[in-house]
């Protein structure tokens, strides 16, 4: 057993963290400490300095432009980025669609999506949950028929997230009513400028436009936009939601914003001091610091664990780190309040698209209060993840 | 970064695991608890000639020159066994300040004994209002000649009872809760001046308050420093709490076992308990609660090595923390979901419950870590 990084890797922090300092715009760091929401310019200029210096799409195996770290590197990576702050790579196409296609697809879709999603050309979406399909994601309705050499889309998803910027959706679609539910879904790729979407915005309670509903109407896709088998979209599903273990801890993101709450909370007073000095405060601080050390070790042991004996199956310590990673975000969004007490109530009226920057950057901590609650809903909810540890692990 | 045993320290989980699945199940625990002194004589001599006794002792003092991990290996395996022996009063402890502070005459009196089974040892500290400051000592020890003179009252002294040499913390100099002037002493139980009042404890160990009056010990009784020990003791009573962590998450991890294993099979409505949603995201909340605390108790027992003392006792005292929050959601949970089996003295599970509970409040509880965290500055 041991804590220490190797020298090598200490090496790598410094290299990471020197790109991140001479790379990242200054603006785009600001905006993020200040819990802004960035444009869609601003995120696709940093993704591709970032894919430019070949870092773009680093978990990917090698020939498909990844980088070959170690579990380690990319723990490193991924820490260094969440608590520079820069923005992580867009999930929907780096994270999820990606390596379904270089895993399941042929080698035309390879050819033809990688490059683009690597570089951010195509922004993708996520065609998962509908109205009546959260949790019970097997049940969706969505439905795709072959006509000759054609798809023909017809259904609604929902929280759909960023889709106003999409230019592709990965959409699961039922694709034969007779099977079982998990055994009839499809795992279909689309251009989101096709005849038949519409992209209707759903405003969340911090007044931001984040998510969407997307409706398809007799939309027309070719039928090699089928990304592996039909009928086996349910277990590339699978396959994409195991992928992404340690990184859903977020616990750089969460060790930046106890940073911030240090800092803030130095210079806020309360009762004629600053209000770090309150002893109630200060413990409430560190109970969440411990939580999230205590965190960041579980995810060390996964991530030693992956570095060993290889992915394997998914872990279901990943469902550990959901649940505690998306505590500690959403406690210390309550701490950031609790700082700025009354000075969390003035509302920007014009919502916050990285544009209005006259607004108060405190006026940013209420809302990220709010819109964190969302963090153990999405995902698979925390109850959802207690359900797999009951079932996978203790075996209940 | 290696989360892993070493080949060694596997063999070494095997032989202590092997050891006690076959001398220490729940029934031949309750034998134990009606010997002398409240433990086994034969299970500790059973110990020594696996060598456990010798562990973190340095080869030349007879020892095999096991450090942090092998402790942690040690303790957990006897947290998960509820083991009633002195390991962390005469090996951890007693132990700690003879590899930290003793001469080596001092080493050769005490340090053989030890590791052969035919001598245990206790700690001497807590007073009856010092609470879980170790600087606060109102027991004397005033110089005599080439010796000196012990005069005091200590509490709730585990193994106080059976042990055969006292490790008892004195003040030479200063006031009561002065940081200087505390020194450390060797004194044999049966000296004159030294009265014990023995009493089990809640959790089924013995422990006792002592009392000593003039009590006269040699100039050879001092471990380390007289005048200046509080650093020595702060760093021994770092790796008891560090190793406390460990049995903790043995504790846990037995108690987690025993409860899934009984709502499995508890049937109601027809059919096992376990099966309803409710209890499920218990167990499940467990299971988050244990690995968190090993997790925790894994970096304790690295940050034992940290140089810095500051840097360690902040590490351990975070552990602490931790170990003492998952403990009692895992220990009051798992009493829950036995239900009434649950409360009885009969179910292994509530005496599982009561050891992690004393656990708790041993060299430091939940807040007193807390506000020391908080305090030295966070943990960021």
């Amino acid at each position: 057993m041991d804590l220490a990084f190797t020298k090598e890797e200490q090496a790598f922090r410094e290299e990471v963290r020197q790109f991140f300092r001479d790379n990242v715009p200054p603006d785009t760091r600001r905006k993020m400490v200040e819990g802004r929401h960035l444009s869609k310019d601003e995120m696709v200029t940093w993704w591709r300095i970032l894919n430019k210096k070949g870092w773009g799409v680093s978990h990917w195996p090698k020939q498909y432009g990844g980088t070959g770290w170690t579990s380690v590197q990319h723990y490193i990576f991924n820490e260094e980025l969440q608590s520079y702050p820069a923005p992580q790579p867009l999930a929907f196409g780096v994270s999820m669609v990606g390596p379904v296609i270089y895993t399941f697809g042929n080698e035309e879709q390879k050819k033809q999506y990688l490059p683009r999603i690597a570089n951010v050309d195509d922004w993708w979406c996520q065609g998962f949950s509908e109205p009546g399909s959260g949790s019970d994601l097997a049940s969706l309705r969505t439905k795709a028929e072959r006509k000759g050499d054609k798809w023909i889309i017809n259904g609604q998803k929902t929280w759909t997230t960023l889709a106003q910027h999409a230019d592709m959706i990965f959409c699961l679609c039922r694709t034969d009513n007779n099977a079982k539910k998990q055994m009839g879904i499809s795992f279909i790729v689309f251009s989101m400028k096709s005849k038949g979407v519409t992209v209707r915005p759903i405003q969340t309670i911090d007044g931001g436009h984040e998510v969407n509903e997307v409706f398809f109407d007799n939309v027309e896709v070719p039928v090699e936009n089928l990304i592996g088998e039909e009928n086996k979209g349910w277990d590339y599903a699978k396959f994409l939601l195991g992928n992404e273990r340690t990184g859903i801890a977020r616990v750089g993101v969460s060790k930046e914003r106890l940073r911030r709450i240090r800092d803030l909370a130095g210079k806020v007073e309360s009762s004629g001091k600053p209000i770090i000095q309150d002893p109630a405060f200060r413990e409430k601080l560190a109970a969440c610091e411990i939580e999230l050390k205590a965190l960041e070790l579980t995810q060390l042991r996964v991530v030693a664990d992956e570095g060993k004996h290889g992915k394997g199956k998914p872990n279901p310590a990943s469902s550990v780190l959901k649940i505690k990673g998306s505590e500690i975000q959403q406690t210390t969004t309550e701490l950031l309040m609790e700082v700025i007490g009354p000075f969390a109530a003035p509302y920007d009226v014009h919502g916050d698209d990285g544009s209005n920057e006259a607004m108060d950057w405190t006026a940013q901590i209420a809302p990220s209060y709010f819109n964190n609650r969302k963090v153990s809903i999405y995902g698979g909810s925390n109850e959802i993840q207690r359900n797999i540890i009951a079932k996978a692990v203790l075996g209940l | 970064m290696d989360f892993d045993l070493n080949e060694e320290q596997r063999l070494l989980k095997e032989s202590i695991d092997g050891l006690l699945s076959d001398s220490y199940d729940f029934e031949q625990r309750k034998k134990y608890m009606k010997e002398k002194g409240g433990w086994s004589k034969a299970v500790w001599l059973k110990l020594a000639e696996q060598g456990l006794l010798g562990l973190p002792f340095a080869e030349a003092d007879g020892g095999f020159g096991g450090g942090g991990v092998e402790t942690m290996i040690v303790m957990e395996a006897l947290g998960k066994a509820l083991v009633l022996e002195p390991y962390l009063a005469t090996v951890v402890i007693g132990g700690g300040f003879l590899r930290h502070a003793g001469s080596d005459a001092q080493k050769a009196a005490h340090v053989p004994a030890i590791i052969d089974g035919s001598k245990t040892l206790a700690f001497a500290q807590l007073e009856k209002n010092s609470r879980y400051d170790l600087f606060d000592v109102s027991t004397t020890a005033k110089k005599k000649g080439d010796g000196w003179v012990i005069d005091g009252e200590k509490f709730v002294v585990l193994n106080g009872e059976n042990a055969d040499t006292l490790v008892v913390t004195a003040r030479t100099k200063g006031e009561r809760r002065d940081k200087t002037g505390i020194g450390v002493f060797l004194v044999p139980a049966n000296a004159k001046g030294v009265a014990k009042k023995s009493y089990p404890t809640q959790d089924g160990l013995h422990a006792a308050d002592i009392t000593f009056t003039g009590v006269e010990v040699g100039a050879d009784a001092a471990l380390g420093n007289p005048d200046d020990s509080l650093a020595l003791i702060e760093r021994v009573v770092d790796e008891a709490r560090v190793a406390l962590c460990a049995e903790a998450v043995g504790l846990m991890d037995e108690s987690l076992k025993t409860t899934v294993e009984y709502i499995k099979t508890r049937k109601q409505f027809g059919v096992a308990i376990g099966s309803f949603q409710s209890l499920q995201h218990r167990a499940s909340d467990m299971f988050v609660a244990a690995e968190q605390a090993r997790s925790m108790s894994m970096f304790a027992t690295m940050a034992g090595d940290f140089e810095n003392p500051k840097e360690r006792s902040n590490a351990i005292a975070a552990a602490k923390v931790q170990i003492g929050k998952s403990l009692k959601f895992v220990g009051q949970q798992a009493i829950q979901l036995h239900g009434g089996i649950g409360m009885t003295m009969e179910a292994k599970i509530g005496h599982y419950f009561k050891r992690l509970t004393m656990i708790e409040n041993t060299f430091g509880d939940t807040d007193y870590h807390q506000r020391r965290v908080a305090d030295a500055g966070g943990l960021i």
